[in-house]
């Protein structure tokens, strides 16, 4: 990879000694030189010699559409929690371009294993949104068939996912299948001994899985630098497989990286690493407080990155949409939104006896025994009360 | 040639061959299973007949070995890994735990992870530390995962066929001291149930309940108790979980008397569930409190003090006598 190589031979950063908590505003335009880049800031086309790409008209208001979709959605979803209908939110503001980018290089039997923010990889799948929302509510873990979308339950612990995600593309390599699977987590992560483990077992089999880390610059109110002293792509070299980074906030890059990776994986080439380079404009979580440890400076340096307005521009200036394609999407995200708000409000408690289900597949002596007994410590109560 | 003499090493070697041969989605994987046929040579000969493909060496990375394991589940295959030692399973216990114990619950039933997990544990061996321990109890703890331990070889040959098929992950705990211990497997005959206990010895004074390695113990105790007039019902569990309190109820109902009898800790073990299931279930037919039989609130001791640790027949005719002395 010729990124890999002129990172490689960057001179190390001085300064060894500085707090490694303070954020270092010099460090984005270095982070730049690197990435991989196809729609700037300013939302101007440019070349990537290998990672081309060439959208249609079509596409790319495809591509607006999704971004612009699932932002709503996820906005909703935030306001639903602060209204008390969802329990939790993990919100992924600013992170629109690396989801819908990576979701929508994916074949159809291609698997993907999300951690619990991929709502814009879910949403390029085909889950239902609503669906989403059953775990952050509590009346299920997980609330979708993974097997009808190929996407996987969003994984609560840190990492885990990342060797299912290996070993189901062991799985592919040896069906022979021509498949592939893409596998999300945070820089946070790259820290898990699972990642590691990952790396190594995908590297050995040559297995067919990309991996996908949002670096969205912080682990809840730790940075990057807690994490890891290299750049993450470059941790890939180590195991024997390239990695890239890539600007995460431009949904052109993500697309044509991850399309080219998961190309590479389908042949018999093996893993790769993707650092989408982006960031969390939002809380970790509905439950966390972002002005503890970081300034709204930083917040307001990205939103000059913001990976929908970008796209919008090109869009606009180019003449590739025009007001009522805009208006259609306003009305489509208002209809989205009232559908997301009326699905939860109506989403059911489960049923007690649920309790007792799906535990095993195969039934369980003692799940059986305390079913009896709580179904008949249950019905007391209706017996007594048919008796007043 | 269906029924032939074998070690118990034998026949798990026999029951991995016959899954491999009948269902070509099963895979064995682990450290060192392929030209070595592992630490203990359980899985010898395996990958020369089944190739690379089916009988996998891994990396040396335990949470890895479960966590792909569990990945290829997810993509049909079965999996069998091998721990190889009980006190290496840790690295895994997080995927064991986390993962591969509520998947099926977390998708409402959608996803099945037949996945097998087999580990050599138990003392009495020698070894260094972390290869003599017990960690049964905190697998069976957890909702989602059956806990499992053959005590000769047919269990071991037939527990592992039924293993295999299950649609759920089973724990598989190889009493790895009794690994060269022999006996009578029949390859055609039709197993009994997965979970249910056995009564190996009948008696009618007290009811010895134990599994793996120490149901030899708890039957040898019974032999020197005979001596002595003493008539013991010997039960072994075969399943930590479910554990069928059934039949360990209805030979307590015959004998008024139950000790239990492991190595893991007894605090918090497999014998105090039993106790008090068993005490809730027959109060009235008990003529003592149960008793436990098993291993120290310390770490496994270095070799040298294993005899102390672990329950042997002295111990467990202590406890019978107390048991009888109520
Ligand atoms: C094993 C584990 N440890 C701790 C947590 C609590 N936790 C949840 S999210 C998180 C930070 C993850 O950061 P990162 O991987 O960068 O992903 P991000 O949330 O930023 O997308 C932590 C510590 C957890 N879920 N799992």
């Amino acid at each position: 990879m010729t990124v890999e190589s002129t990172a490689a031979r960057k001179p190390r950063r001085s300064g060894a000694k500085r707090s490694t908590t303070a954020r270092d505003a010099k460090k984005q335009p270095e982070a730049q030189t690197e990435l991989v880049q196809l729609l700037t800031p300013e939302g101007e086309r440019v070349e990537h010699p290998e990672y081309a790409i060439d959208p249609t008209p079509e596409e790319l208001r495809g591509l607006y559409r999704d971004m612009v979709l699932t932002r709503r959605f996820d906005a909703e979803a935030t306001t639903l929690q602060r209204q008390g209908e969802l329990g939790l939110w993990a919100s992924l503001l600013g992170q629109e371009a690396a989801q819908i980018g990576s979701g929508r290089a994916l074949h159809d039997d291609d698997y993907v294993f999300p951690t619990y923010r991929e709502h814009g990889v879910a949403w390029c799948r085909g889950v239902d949104p609503t669906n989403l929302l059953g775990m952050f509510r509590g009346v299920n873990h997980g609330g979708w068939d993974p097997n009808s979308n190929n996407f996987h339950l969003y994984t609560i612990v840190i990492g885990s996912q990342t060797l299912h995600a290996t070993g189901y593309a062991m799985g592919i390599a040896k069906d022979g299948a021509d498949a592939a699977v893409l596998a999300y987590f945070g820089d946070g992560a790259s820290s898990q001994g699972d990642v590691a483990e990952s790396f190594t077992f995908s590297a050995v089999y040559n297995a067919p899985v990309v991996f996908f880390c949002q670096n969205n610059q912080w682990a809840i109110s730790e940075p990057t630098e807690k994490q890891t002293r290299v750049p993450l792509y470059q941790r890939a070299q180590g195991y024997g497989f390239p990695g890239v980074r890539v600007d995460g906030n431009d949904v052109l890059a993500c697309l044509a990286v991850t399309k080219a990776a998961l190309e590479r994986a389908r042949t018999g080439q093996g893993p790769m690493l993707i650092e989408a380079f982006t960031y969390r404009m939002g809380a970790h979580t509905t439950s966390d407080d972002p002005t503890r440890y970081r300034s709204p400076e930083e917040r307001e340096l990205w939103e000059t990155k913001d990976p929908i307005l970008r796209l919008r521009t090109l869009l606009t200036r180019e003449g590739l949409a025009d007001d009522a394609f805009f208006a259609e999407l306003e009305r489509e995200s208002d209809a989205l939104a009232k559908r997301v708000r009326d699905a939860v409000r109506a989403m059911p408690d489960p049923d007690d006896m649920a309790l007792f289900e799906h535990t095993y597949a195969d039934g369980h002596a003692l799940v059986d025994e305390e079913r009896a007994q709580f179904a008949e410590y249950q019905a007391s109560f209706v017996t007594a009360e048919e008796g007043i | 040639m269906a029924a032939e003499k074998m070690s118990l090493s034998k026949a798990i070697n026999a029951s991995l061959r016959t899954a491999l041969e009948s269902d070509p989605k099963v895979l064995i994987m682990g450290e060192d299973v392929g030209k070595l046929g592992g630490v203990f040579r359980v899985t010898d000969g395996l990958q020369k007949d089944f190739g690379e493909d089916r009988v996998i060496d891994t990396p040396l990375a335990e949470s890895g070995i479960v966590g792909t394991a569990i990945g290829l589940a997810l993509r049909g295959y079965r999996p069998v890994v091998e721990i190889q030692f009980d006190g290496f399973v840790f690295p895994a216990y997080d995927q064991i735990v986390t993962q591969l114990a509520k998947m099926h619950a977390r998708s409402l039933g959608k996803v099945k992870l037949p996945v097998v997990v087999r580990i050599p544990y138990g003392g009495g061996i020698g070894a260094v530390e972390h290869h003599s321990e017990s960690p049964e109890a905190l697998f069976a703890h957890v909702a989602g995962l059956k806990v499992i331990s053959p005590a000769n070889a047919s269990d071991a040959y037939w527990m592992l066929q039924q293993a295999i098929g299950s649609d759920d992950p089973v724990i598989y705990f190889e009493p790895k001291r009794r690994y060269h211990d022999k006996s009578e497997v029949d390859t055609a005959a039709i197993p009994g149930p997965l979970h249910a206990a056995r009564v190996v010895r009948p008696g009618a004074d007290l009811t010895l309940a134990a599994y793996g390695p120490m149901v030899k113990v708890a039957l040898d105790a019974a032999a020197a108790a005979a001596e002595e007039g003493k008539s013991i019902e010997v039960v072994d569990l075969r399943s930590m979980s479910p554990i069928d309190f059934d039949t360990i109820q209805r030979s307590v109902e015959r004998t008024g008397r139950l000790v239990v009898v492991h190595e893991a800790p007894v605090f918090l073990g497999t014998g105090s569930e039993i106790a008090a299931r068993i005490t809730e279930r027959c109060f009235y037919h008990l003529e003592a409190p149960v008793l436990r039989v098993g291993g120290f609130h310390s770490p496994y001791p270095p070799s040298r003090l294993e005899d102390e640790y672990l329950p042997g027949l002295d111990r467990v005719l202590d406890a019978v006598d107390r048991a009888l002395a109520y």
